[in-house]
């Protein structure tokens, strides 16, 4: 297709697509549902052929990730997605990525849980995302997508950020917005990086020691205390500028609102229906929608409940982005919450009812 | 004795150009100083040094990024060759090797080991079996014998309660993916120089993409085994070779 057109296409073969169009050099994944046409989409364009872009079926989501480490650590844009059940494995790689500070991107296209759960979706993975999620002091850039038009988006957006910040970068999505197919215009062509361009992009790129250089050694062992504790400060420090520079939300009828929702990715796009539900009712309802949940945008919030009366968050969880936007409200309003579990995606006039039921 | 012989014309061996000077973490009597130096020989000899990329494992090698002086890539426990697998992929003119011991690789990285190995990634595996794990202190490894005591089988392996050993290079040599597949040791310096050749050999075939390479060498662990450098030498030739018996697997390289 043409550049700027208009196409119809599922979230998970946006994903695919953009990847091949940002230059991307290496996919490496493992079948799991819901968001198996990733891989099963890159395999059908063969972009081997075309942009050089490596794509290749690891025996699991451990090598996977180790992949993107290995490909990462040596200057490339490289990615991975997985569902659930799969991006827990993949919580090795990630810490030993953010210990080693290697830009990878990932792609959770979520299903409900625990264990092997449901294939069918849910926001319930959002702890594990926004903490961390492996062991040790350390976040990884988390977007959420409400739509195929982000899923394509975001994945050049998750690079750049990555490369920028030298960290782990995560597509937060989930079975709603990965199987779901909706109109998209794809992002332009842009080449793959010459060697050139990684050498100046990624000086600490594991490529080769050329005699201009002392050796590039990228680990996230260091046995002295001291000079770990000096590490994880210097961390600690780049996680403080991605949260002063890289918060993204938006915000929909919130200025005469007298409720605010909060919601993410496809949570979001049913409180959209919620709120124009609730205002046919006459209840003066607006949305904020984190986009970024690390960093999460917490002065934007506080801004924003300013003259609110009360506060639901809709997550199709068990309630963990309400922990977040609690922290951030901190008592000024009242904070509810609303979810369904188990792979039920709620309806708009629930949500309705739990904030008539909640805050009125 | 006099020092008149000891001038630069008369030099017959030197240090590898690609090891540092750094003191290394080894023990006295390891056998992993000594393939280190063939591995920095190798890369020298080649002509690779500004073209290859190592990746350590977890183990007593953890920290073999130290010594060489190379690019290097600090792997998770048993993901090297997953590592390896995308360096040498996106990078297809490197020369990519991993370098683990038994635990590592025969163990928790198992499924990453054969599959890179099945795939016919153009890589070298470097394994170094000593038959325990040396760095967390000497417990059993998959390459543990029958009968060696262990911090973790202290009574000796026992095949009812802890299971065999782990012949992995055996089953390596039956993967299509392998080209070459072979089993050194590092005791002597015939042995040394058998071992050079085969990581000559291993790399070379990684350079002219004929598939996956390992190189096993049958090693010694006197501090995890309890006894001097001298007795782990003889108790390897005497117990090891037999379940590890020294020589080529598998070669379909065609390099002399």
């Amino acid at each position: 297709m043409a550049d700027g057109e208009v196409t119809l296409m599922k979230g998970n073969e946006a994903i695919a697509h953009a990847a091949v169009r940002c230059g991307a050099d290496g996919f490496f994944g493992y079948p799991i549902t819901p968001q198996s046409e990733i891989i099963e989409t890159l395999a059908l364009m063969k972009p081997w052929e075309t942009t050089g872009m490596v794509v290749l079926q690891a025996e699991s989501e451990v090598a996977s990730i180790n992949m993107v480490y290995g490909g990462a650590g040596a200057g490339k844009r490289v990615m991975t997605s997985s569902s659930s059940p799969g991006i827990s494995l993949m919580q090795e790689g990630i810490s030993y990525m953010a210990g080693a500070e290697l830009p990878g991107v990932f792609v959770n296209v979520q299903r409900g849980g625990p264990g092997l759960g449901t294939i069918q979706p849910s926001q319930s993975d959002y702890f594990q995302s926004t903490r961390g999620g492996g062991n040790g002091d350390y976040n990884v850039i988390v977007l959420a997508p409400n739509s195929v038009q982000e899923m394509a988006d975001f994945v050049d957006l998750a690079f750049n950020l990555a490369f920028k910040y030298r960290n782990p970068a995560m597509i937060l999505s989930d079975g709603v917005i990965g199987q779901m197919m909706e109109k998209v215009v794809l992002p332009p062509f842009k080449p793959r990086r010459t060697e050139e361009e990684i050498v100046k992009e990624c000086p600490w790129a594991t490529i080769g020691r050329t005699k201009d250089r002392e050796p590039n050694i990228l680990t996230s062992l260091e046995l002295k205390s001291e000079v770990m504790e000096m590490r994880n400060i210097h961390l600690q420090e780049k996680y403080k500028a991605i949260r002063e520079n890289e918060v993204r939300y938006e915000t929909l009828m919130l200025d005469d609102a007298d409720y605010m929702i909060v919601s993410f990715g496809s949570a979001a796009r049913i409180s959209e229906k919620a709120i124009e539900l609730a205002r046919a009712e006459g209840l003066k309802v607006g949305l904020f929608r984190p986009i970024t949940l690390w960093p999460f945008p917490e002065k934007a919030i506080v801004a924003a409940i300013q003259g609110k009366k009360g506060v639901l968050v809709a997550e199709i969880n068990a309630g963990q982005m309400v922990q977040d936007v609690r922290l951030a409200v901190n008592g000024i309003v009242k904070v509810e919450h609303f979810g369904r579990l188990g792979g039920i995606v709620p309806d708009p006039e629930e949500i309705v009812e739990a904030l008539k039921e909640k805050l009125l | 004795m006099s020092n008149e012989i000891i001038s630069p014309e008369n030099l017959v061996y030197t240090k590898p150009k690609l090891m540092n000077d750094t003191i290394m973490h080894y023990c006295p009597g390891c056998s992993h100083g000594v393939v280190h130096k063939l591995v920095a020989e190798v890369i020298a000899d080649m002509q690779m040094e500004e073209k290859t990329i190592g990746v350590s494992p977890v183990g007593c090698a953890v920290f073999a990024y130290r010594y060489l002086d190379i690019d290097w890539q600090e792997a998770a426990h048993g993901r090297a060759p997953a590592v390896a697998t995308a360096i040498k992929r996106l990078w297809p003119d490197r020369l990519v090797f991993t370098y683990q011991g038994d635990g590592d690789l025969a163990c928790i990285g198992t499924a990453e080991t054969i599959h890179a190995l099945n795939r016919g990634e153009n890589i070298t595996i470097v394994f170094i079996n000593n038959a325990i794990y040396g760095m967390t202190g000497g417990q059993m490894a998959p390459t543990t014998l029958i009968g060696q005591k262990t911090s973790t089988c202290p009574y000796g392996r026992d095949p009812e309660i802890h299971g065999y050993p782990l012949n992995i290079t055996e089953l390596a040599s039956n993967l299509q993916g392998t080209c070459y597949v072979t089993r050194q040791s590092v005791e002597t310096a015939p042995a040394i120089r058998q071992a050079k050749k085969a990581i000559r050999k291993a790399f070379t075939a990684s350079m002219e993409g004929k598939g996956s390479s390992l190189v096993e060498i049958v090693s010694t662990c006197n501090s995890g085994w309890k006894v001097s450098p001298v007795e782990a030498n003889k108790w390897m030739e005497e117990n090891m070779f037999t379940v590890y018996p020294k020589g080529d697997l598998k070669d379909t390289t065609g390099i002399k």
